[in-house]
């Protein structure tokens, strides 16, 4: 090559194209992002096309089979009004799980963000100011102490109607559940910055910023953070996880949303009692949940690679 | 010459910096590892003050020390007119463009997150008020003077070999214009090739910008090549500071004339008939020092007063200081 296609090829191409490219080699996680796309459409757009109340009863078309049932058994009571089913209610299984996406989806982004937010903050200060480490890690380990569904159970007590009357049913019911599961899971998150952080502070470019005299808080936005991403990323990817199951257990247990309110979690325990006779009813939310999971883990791969430039330049 | 006796830049006086040990179950301090202990020297205006000795003598935690990057224990320090030495850190931010460090190690010493011109710019955003296109062209010939093509700018250090790392340490070190330079072994982690690049570069580039160095090395050979004074430190003190002729030819303490016998002789005639001498044993800890002369457990030419009293730092002869007892006596 010479010196001249050097400049053209460097010159131009922005740092993000040059992430871009490298998420694009990592085919699961190309794959993830493009089932995450779809099932966020089929949640947002979804709806609009498929204009059925989800809460709509209809007793009369209760219990009916999904539409490829008729595949395998000419018998079963199928209907092109309900392609997925009903339920014991005579509820469209699809809009359920259009509206219960909406919110399992909602409630996992929010609290997932909120708790790697106060994670990485709390992370990054205990790492690198060496006075506020033994406080906030003691803070840290007091909140780990503490059992996650006794505390739910006391905040939905405490903060339920105040919320509910400040906010509306749904919405305070949704604040009260995001920051419920953000405050409760952020600590794992705390403890990977912290010890990445400490590590990092003894490096020596570190020390090179320091002769430069850049302070504090650009020393942790220019060279600690974009160096923890990877491990951020991952507690990420695993916290959107467990804020959409902790969501569905607390649906479960009667402290979540509203029963008329459908969210993936709860209509797979809903339908647990019948799965022997309407296994449907458990597979598809059981699936969107892994799959959504699953997906966001591979993207969350896929872009700890692209963000390294080390391994981007392979 | 090049020195000018009469204007120092910079003058550390009793420098000490000692770092505390923690120890048992209530983390009470038990002792302090005294890594550098009471150093005196000056560095003139434009000159290289060679600062030589071996592994874990504090070589670097006083280069560190010097520039105020760690809080020291005591002594003082005057860079260019100012004494820094008991100012906090947050005011010494003002300071930071008239002293920069080129470190040792260039694959640490650079953030493997951020472009090359990203790194080079760091102190022209943190000190400077240009606007992004002059930031540009002064990074671009930044890399100009330190030999790294312009056109690399937006590569990341990993694609870079050792040399060409270290050329960027340098360029960033250079990009605030400062008077004072301290490097910390730049070419310790480098081959012989490139060392001998980088340190040219390093004088072409204190004739240009008329910069003083503080050159911390064990290589005595490269500090005898670039240095016009040469301090020789042993387990936290300075026990010889000479110019660097005097130095060679006629080393008056001990210590240094062991360091000095250790120098490879390329001359094979040459080699068979020199006297080696070896140190036996080990470097005391620095945490627990032996009393008396800090060499006294290791000396060869060691008397009764070694193991009692601290030598003192003088000057023995004419630009010439040691701390031995063997020139206190006569």
């Amino acid at each position: 090559m010479t010196d001249d296609t050097l400049e053209m090829t460097e010159k131009p191409r922005s740092q993000w194209l040059d992430v871009w490219d490298q998420f694009r080699t990592h085919k699961g996680a190309v794959l993830g992002l493009g089932f995450l796309i779809s099932i966020t459409l089929f949640c947002t757009v979804g709806p609009l096309i498929w204009d059925v109340d989800a809460g709509k009863l209809n007793i009369r078309n209760k219990n009916i089979r999904p539409i490829y049932m008729a595949l395998f058994d000419s018998g079963a009571k199928v209907s092109w009004g309900n392609p997925m089913g009903s339920d014991n209610l005579g509820r469209d299984i699809m809009a359920n799980i259009m509206q219960g996406g909406r919110i399992s989806l909602a409630v996992g982004w929010t609290a997932m963000i909120l708790a790697l937010l106060i994670g990485t903050t709390v992370g990054v200060l205990s790492g690198y100011f060496k006075r506020l480490d033994g406080l906030l890690m003691r803070f840290t380990d007091l909140v780990l102490a503490l059992p996650l569904l006794p505390l739910l159970l006391v905040m939905m007590l405490l903060f339920r109607d105040p919320l509910r009357s400040t906010f509306g049913p749904e919405q305070g019911i949704f604040i009260l559940i995001v920051t419920g599961i953000g405050i409760t899971s952020w600590m794992q998150t705390a403890r990977i910055v912290r010890g990445d952080v400490m590590a990092l502070k003894e490096r020596e470019f570190v020390l090179a910023a320091r002769s430069i005299g850049t302070p504090a808080r650009r020393m942790i936005t220019r060279h600690l953070l974009p160096n923890v991403m990877s491990p951020i990323m991952v507690s990420a990817t695993l916290g959107l996880a467990t804020a959409i199951i902790t969501e569905s257990a607390l649906s479960f247990l009667g402290l979540g949303f509203p029963s008329d309110f459908p969210t993936w979690g709860k209509i797979l325990f809903d339908s647990v009692d019948r799965m022997t006779s309407f296994p449907e009813r458990v597979i598809w939310p059981g699936l969107a949940i892994s799959l959504t999971v699953l997906s966001v883990n591979y993207i969350g791969d896929g872009l700890r690679d692209a963000l390294d430039p080390r391994i981007r330049g392979l | 010459m090049l020195d000018n006796p009469a204007k120092p830049l910079v003058s550390v006086r009793d420098l000490k910096m000692h770092f505390p040990i923690y120890s048992g179950l209530l983390r009470r301090r038990v002792g302090e590892v005294k890594a550098v202990d009471g150093l005196t020297f000056d560095v003139m205006e434009g000159e290289t003050l060679g600062l030589v000795g071996e592994s874990g003598c504090g070589k670097s935690t006083a280069g560190r020390a010097v520039l105020r990057l760690y809080d020291i224990t005591g002594g003082q320090i005057e860079i260019d007119g100012r004494e820094i030495g008991n100012t906090p850190q947050s005011q010494l931010r003002d300071l930071r463009p008239t002293m920069q460090m080129v470190f040792q190690d260039p694959q640490a010493s650079l953030n493997p997150r951020m472009t090359v011109e990203a790194i080079i710019r760091e102190p022209l955003d943190e000190h400077t008020t240009l606007t992004p296109m002059e930031k540009r062209e002064k990074v671009a010939e930044l890399m100009d003077a330190v030999g790294l093509n312009r056109k690399f700018a937006a590569r990341y250090p990993h694609a870079f070999s050792g040399g060409q790392r270290q050329r960027i340490g340098i360029a960033r070190a250079l990009a605030l214009n400062p008077k004072f330079i301290v490097c910390d072994e730049p070419i310790a982690a480098l081959d012989v090739s490139i060392q001998a690049q980088v340190v040219n570069l390093l004088e072409d580039l204190q004739e240009k910008f008329g910069l003083t160095y503080l050159f911390i090395s064990h290589d005595l050979s490269m500090v005898r090549h670039i240095a016009t004074r040469v301090a020789v430190m042993y387990l936290g003190k300075i026990v010889e500071l000479a110019d660097r002729e005097t130095l060679f030819a006629a080393p008056l303490h001990p210590y240094t004339k062991a360091l000095l016998s250790a120098v490879p002789e390329p001359d094979p005639a040459l080699a068979r008939n020199t006297n080696r001498i070896i140190l036996q044993g080990d470097v005391p800890s620095p945490s627990n020092p032996p009393q008396g002369c800090n060499f006294c457990t290791r000396c060869p030419a060691v008397m009764d007063i070694c193991k009692q009293v601290e030598p003192e730092y003088r000057e023995v002869k004419p630009r010439q200081f040691a701390a031995c007892h063997l020139y206190n006596e006569t």
